[in-house]
Formats: C-alpha cells, structure tokens, sequence
C-alpha cells in the first residue's frame, strides 16, 4: 500500500462511550476533505465501534494498525458533508 | 347487571383490585403508537381515568381505573382514535419489536415490519395458553427474543469478497465472538464462532464483507413464573416465506398438542422436544 499521509492525530484513550466519538467528530471537523486523521483508541469497545460509526458518517477507514500496547490507531479520510 | 369477565377480558379490560374498576389495554405493535393514537389515549384517560397511563413490560399500553359502566362509551372514544383494544387469556398477546434497521444502526432486519405481520396473522388467536411473539433487530437483543414462547432475532449471513478487501484489520476487532482471522493475504470466517451479528459486514469500510439479512428463531421462552430460555435449534432462516411457514408450524403444533393452561414449553416438553423439532425443520425446509 502507498504511503498514508496523516494530517492531525487525535488521541480518545482518555475517554469513555460517548465521547469517544464525540472526540473524533470534534477532530474531524478541522480537516478539510480528503485530509487524514489518526485516532489513538483503546480496545474493546472503542476498537469495535469507532470504525463502524466513521463509516456511518460516510468518512473512508483506511488502516486499523495494532500498537501491541491496548491501543490501537485507525486511518481515516474525511469525506465531504 | 351481571358482569362477563370473560368477554372483559378477551377485549383487554383488566379487572382491577378495586371493584368494578378496569384497566383497559391496548393493542399495541412492535411498541409504535401514532401522534393520534396518544391524543385519544390521552383524553380518554383525563375523562375516564384518573389521567395516567401505565407502560407494560411487553410494550403495551393500559388506562387504569375506567368505570364498569362507562366500557362502551370509552371503546367507542378510543375507535375514533384508531386505538383498538389489546387482550388477555389464552391467546397470541402483544407483539413486541425493536427500531430495526429502519432505524437503528445495529439491526440487521426490519424488526417492526415483521411485528406487523405477527400481528395481523395471530393476534388474539385463541390457543391453549397466552403465546408471546417477540422481534429483535441484531444480537444485542434489546427486545429479549429468547424470553418470547417464539422469539425471533435479526442476523446476517456474510461472505467475504477478496478483491475488495485493503486488509484494514477492522472486522477483525469489530467481531465479538472472534470468528475473524486475518492473514497475510486472506481472511478466514470460523463458522462455529459466527454469530451472525453482521458487525463485519457493517464496519467494512469497502463492503468487501457482503451480508444478506436472516432470521434466528427460538421457541419455548418464559419469563414468569418458570424462567426458560427459548432454544435456537434451526439453521439460519432466510426469507420471509420460510419465516412464516415455521411460525404457522409452530402455532399449529401448540394449537395441536397443548393441553389448556399449558404454555409452549410445556406443551413441546410434553408432546416429546424431537417431534417438535422435526415438525420444525419440515416447515423449515417447505
């Protein structure tokens, strides 16, 4: 896979449903379409829901990476609104 | 007057503690009323109650406290709202159902869309016990399916697409039951760990998992006096037709071997688990 050019990190370890994804839709919002935003999240729930509500919003997950540590990041696109 | 409780009953006025008052039940699917519905339910309660509802734990809908004598002028009230009245006894009782997949992001079926049907082709039929039909969209199971005498669960059926994968690693985490692999360059589906969920198919961000939705039945759940979770014992069922022709099987054998007062379980246990079973699996297959 070509290189990923991450334009802003975000870090939701630190918070619980719900605001882990109110956190990256916060993030999100700052990027102009296209740009990429990479989230640091905890597994468990985080891990299995973040990527299915990106989706929902019809953002583009590109790569879930394992940081071996508990945490993963998630690779993500911004779409248009 | 010589008071029916029978008759009282069949059409949803619950005798109350307090004599000669009723609380009168509703019919309600899948846990939907209209605007209309709640401005009738209202005004009948402020006139003939005591101004309050009471929300059953099946997603019913009761007006405690009307009067014996005020019954026809309420019913009446109530029609012209298009409220009609729910039922007691032994009879198929509320069908209840979750959002769905109309709405909700996690269903896997139209959850209310299949209450409807329940509804309009067993309910209030007279069978040797109360049956309760419930619907849930996914496997969060908010609806309880397995606690319904036949309770039916909303599931995908998945496969994978290779050359739409860009191996993300996302529906490995997304599943629950870790019936996900990923390999280098190919992902495996462990169909003993595969619940169905569909959480693969619906966190994809390429649709390389592709699903059609299905259904879970179970049949002989309680929840009352005895507790018995309802067994799921049929593979995945896939249409509609197929749908209705186990749950026309499955009233039938009730209707066929129950003895009065005997719920579903009792009546499967009774008549023999295997020959209901099998009676299942011929409707399943047609």
């Amino acid at each position: 896979m070509a290189e990923i050019k991450i334009t802003d990190q975000v870090d939701i370890t630190d918070v619980v449903c719900p605001l882990t994804f109110v956190k990256v839709k916060v993030a999100i919002e700052e990027l102009e379409v296209g740009e990429i935003l990479s989230i640091r999240l905890n597994e468990g729930e985080p891990v299995q829901n973040i990527p299915r509500s990106l989706k929902e919003e019809g953002h583009k997950v590109l790569k879930l990476i394992d940081n071996e540590d508990g945490t993963y990041n998630l690779l993500v696109k911004k779409a248009e609104d | 007057m010589e008071i029916d409780y029978g008759s009282l009953k069949r059409g949803g006025f619950m005798r109350q503690k307090q004599k000669g008052l009723f609380s009168l039940r509703l019919q309600v699917v899948g846990g939907t009323l209209t605007a209309e519905n709640l401005r009738k339910i209202q005004e009948v309660a402020d006139r003939f109650g005591q101004g309050h509802v009471h929300l059953t734990s099946r997603q019913g809908l009761e007006i405690p406290y009307i009067k014996f004598e005020d019954i026809e002028e309420v019913k009446t009230e109530l029609a012209k709202g298009n409220c009609k009245l729910g039922v007691c006894g032994p009879r198929v009782r509320t069908v209840t159902a979750c959002q769905g997949n109309v709405v909700c992001p996690s269903g896997n079926i139209d959850a209310y869309k299949i209450a409807l049907e329940l509804d309009q082709r067993y309910y209030a039929k007279e069978l040797p016990h109360k049956f309760k039909f419930g619907v849930t969209g996914c496997q969060n199971n908010c609806l309880k399916a397995e606690e319904n005498d036949l309770g039916i669960k909303g599931a995908t059926a998945v496969h994978w697409l290779k050359e739409d994968c860009i191996f993300c690693g996302v529906c490995e985490k997304a599943c629950l039951t870790g019936a996900i692999k990923i390999a280098e360059d190919q992902i495996t589906l462990d169909p003993e760990k595969c619940n169905h969920c569909g959480r693969c198919e619906k966190s994809c961000p390429t649709a390389a998992w592709q699903g059609e939705s299905a259904y879970i039945l179970s049949f002989g759940g309680l929840f009352g006096n005895t507790i018995n979770q309802g067994e799921a014992f049929l593979p995945l069922v896939k249409t509609e037709e197929q749908l209705y022709r186990i749950t026309d099987a499955a009233i039938a054998f009730f209707a066929a071997h129950g003895k009065a007062g005997e719920r579903f379980k009792f009546a499967i246990d009774r008549a023999g688990a295997d020959s209901f079973k099998k009676a299942m699996e011929e409707a399943y297959h047609g």
